[in-house]
């Protein structure tokens, strides 16, 4: 029953972010044929709503995986220096191989946040934290570090207009054509899919994985490569967007706990429904103009985490 | 030589003779012949600086003295944010361009005023919150101010296209666009501050004991919070207002302020502070600008020195506590 609603809710959300937007879209002209309707339709609306599903889901596997991976409840990409750590290779990109195709340079950004993650996993591994939020917080001020050298070098070859508006989390830009490397990420989500049981373990710590006769550092660095490139891939194609990979994934266990295989379809599918929301509301706050989706989900986000922090049972 | 060394005058002393020599590199390296364009040009930033020093030395010593804590800085709460936002709301619901005009000192003022009610309720409600937990607080401060962050862009992109294009450059300050406007208000404001600072900084010597100590010697502890809270928030305000939202700034020059200077007195650690924040400032900025020849505002310079120096504080303290 409760699958039933849950995903009636999902397709109520997919078919209003289908048909909200600037231009007006009716079911009935796209069927008789409305050939500048089909063309909107086609071009932009079904690719930003895919991306925007993708995207959602992506962010909060990504936030999930690296949540097990660091025993840390409160560690996602965006607090663990990955984010910008691939925007630091997004910059060295633009410097470097200005005309290089975009596989290229997500490849070179994919390494930065692949490096940038592990030296962050190796600098936590000297902290035994007694705080679970001295973690993040170490990461926020790691990723600051990257992010001012990202700026540095932005300013110092005139790129931080190019850079802020390529990094603004923002799926109006999302087109037939310039899209469809953000299929990339659906592998990626099988193979979590499949490693399920082996991250649920890794999460219980060294000891238990190794007595359970798993190679601990190997599962973690599959899990650090998957979780960079994917959140690379999102960056690259739809901008930063805020703490989604720490909200849901919580939301998610404080109700059905932490056992992965259980938890990932809802995971990822209320990481959809969530920034497709965000997106509607994007869109029509100010239509017929847009507001950026890393705003509203920065704003609605920032709420939620705020009150998952301050609630009285402690995650 | 040690007690020399440990004197207060002389560090004073030492620390003038770096904010002068750095002064005079800074107004009168390469000006190229064009010495009045270049002074003009340089000593706006000059004054922004010694402004912006002396209002985020007193505002951080006093908020750590406060707080009880050497990590936690009023713009790392978010303070700065908080700022920005409100001035934005203005902006938004008043028409923002007759604003900026004959009554922009007018604007100016009420920005602040609002933005200390904001900032008073803020502090009380995260100090109650996290009292005993440092990391909670630090955190909780980072979201706020990615909150506060994205209302302003929300407001702003909401703004009409035009109007923001013409309220931007006057606006939001940073550090490559100095607000001068409002130097003479700016001015008095933090004189007055300082001043009601300095009057309190045996107070604030007895607080940095503990709380339960000042209560015990007579100190009236809520309403001693609330007025420091003011003055804190209002020195945050200006100093913003001025350059824009500096996170880290606030941080280094306190933290060093404590090493160097060695001692609990605030008179002090207040003159210590100041200087060594102008003069980091001024040099910084030198360096930057007229040594490595940088576009790169000093902010982000600042910004990357801050996060290692704070990274580098908590696994210090983490491996000594």
């Amino acid at each position: 029953m409760k699958k039933i609603v849950w995903a009636l809710i999902l397709i109520v959300l997919i078919w209003g972010s289908l048909f909200a937007g600037a231009s007006p879209i009716s079911l009935k002209q796209l069927v008789n044929g409305n050939s500048q309707q089909q063309l909107i339709f086609l071009t932009t609306r079904i690719p930003r709503t895919i991306s925007l599903i993708i995207a959602g889901a992506t962010l909060s596997i990504c936030g999930l995986i690296m949540q097990h991976l660091t025993q840390n409840k409160f560690v996602s990409p965006g607090s663990a220096g990955t984010t910008d750590s691939a925007r630091l290779g997004i910059v060295i990109v633009m410097l470097f191989f200005p005309n290089a195709p975009l596989l290229f340079r997500s490849f070179i950004a994919f390494l930065f946040a692949f490096m940038g993650t592990i030296l962050f996993i190796y600098l936590i591994n000297f902290l035994a934290a007694k705080n679970k939020l001295m973690i993040p917080l170490i990461g926020v001020m790691f990723g600051n570090i990257f992010g001012s050298i990202a700026t540095f070098f932005a300013y110092q070859f005139n790129l931080i207009q190019n850079m802020t508006s390529w990094l603004q989390g923002n799926f109006s830009t999302v087109m037939k054509g310039n899209y469809e490397l953000i299929y990339l990420t659906l592998p990626l989500l099988l193979i979590t899919y499949l490693l399920a049981y082996q991250f649920t373990i890794v999460g219980m710590g060294e000891d238990i994985t190794k007595n359970l006769g798993l190679n601990y550092q190997f599962i973690q660095l599959i899990g650090l490569a998957i979780v960079a490139l994917a959140n690379t891939l999102i960056l690259i194609m739809v901008g930063n967007i805020p703490f989604l990979g720490i909200i849901i994934p919580n939301l998610i266990s404080i109700h059905y706990r932490d056992y992965i295989k259980n938890t990932l379809l809802l995971t990822a599918t209320t990481g959809s429904a969530f920034l497709l929301i965000c997106d509607i509301i994007a869109r029509s706050i100010i239509a017929p103009y847009e507001v950026p989706v890393s705003v509203v989900v920065g704003i609605l986000g920032s709420l939620i985490f705020l009150s998952l922090l301050l609630r009285k049972e402690p995650l | 030589m040690k007690k020399l060394i440990r004197s207060f005058p002389l560090k004073v002393i030492a620390l003038l003779i770096l904010v002068i020599v750095s002064c005079i590199l800074f107004l009168t390296y390469q000006t190229y012949g064009n010495w009045d364009f270049a002074l003009s040009l340089r000593s706006g930033k000059l004054i922004a600086f010694v402004l912006v020093g002396i209002a985020t030395s007193f505002a951080t010593i006093t908020f750590q003295t406060l707080t009880h804590n050497q990590f936690l800085t009023p713009n790392i709460l978010g303070l700065d944010s908080l700022y920005t936002l409100v001035q934005t709301t203005i902006f938004f619901f008043f028409n923002g361009k007759q604003l900026l005009g004959s009554e922009s000192v007018a604007t100016f003022l009420l920005t602040i005023a609002i933005m200390v009610i904001f900032s008073v309720l803020l502090a009380n409600f995260l100090l109650r919150k996290g009292q005993n937990n440092l990391f909670l607080l630090l955190m909780v401060g980072i979201i706020l101010a990615t909150l506060l962050n994205s209302i302003t862009t929300f407001l702003q992109v909401a703004m009409n296209p035009n109007e923001f294009d013409a309220l931007q450059t006057k606006l939001f300050a940073s550090f490559n666009n100095i607000n001068s406007q409002y130097f003479p208000i700016a001015a008095i404001i933090i004189l007055i501050l300082v001043i009601f600072l300095w009057f309190k900084s045996l107070t604030l010597d007895v607080l940095h004991l503990g709380d339960d100590q000042a209560t015990n010697l007579g100190i009236n502890i809520p309403s001693l919070q609330f007025s420091l809270l003011v003055v804190i928030s209002s020195l945050i305000g200006v100093s913003t207002a001025l350059v824009g939202p500096i996170t880290f700034l606030g941080f280094i020059v306190a933290n060093i302020s404590y090493h160097f200077i060695g001692t609990y007195h605030h008179r002090q650690l207040f003159i210590g502070g100041s200087l060594i924040a102008i003069f980091l400032l001024i040099f910084g900025e030198f360096i930057v600008e007229q040594v490595f020849k940088l576009n790169t505002p000093l902010s982000s310079v600042i910004e990357f020195t801050g996060g290692i120096y704070f990274i580098g504080k908590v696994i210090y303290e983490r491996k000594n506590g």
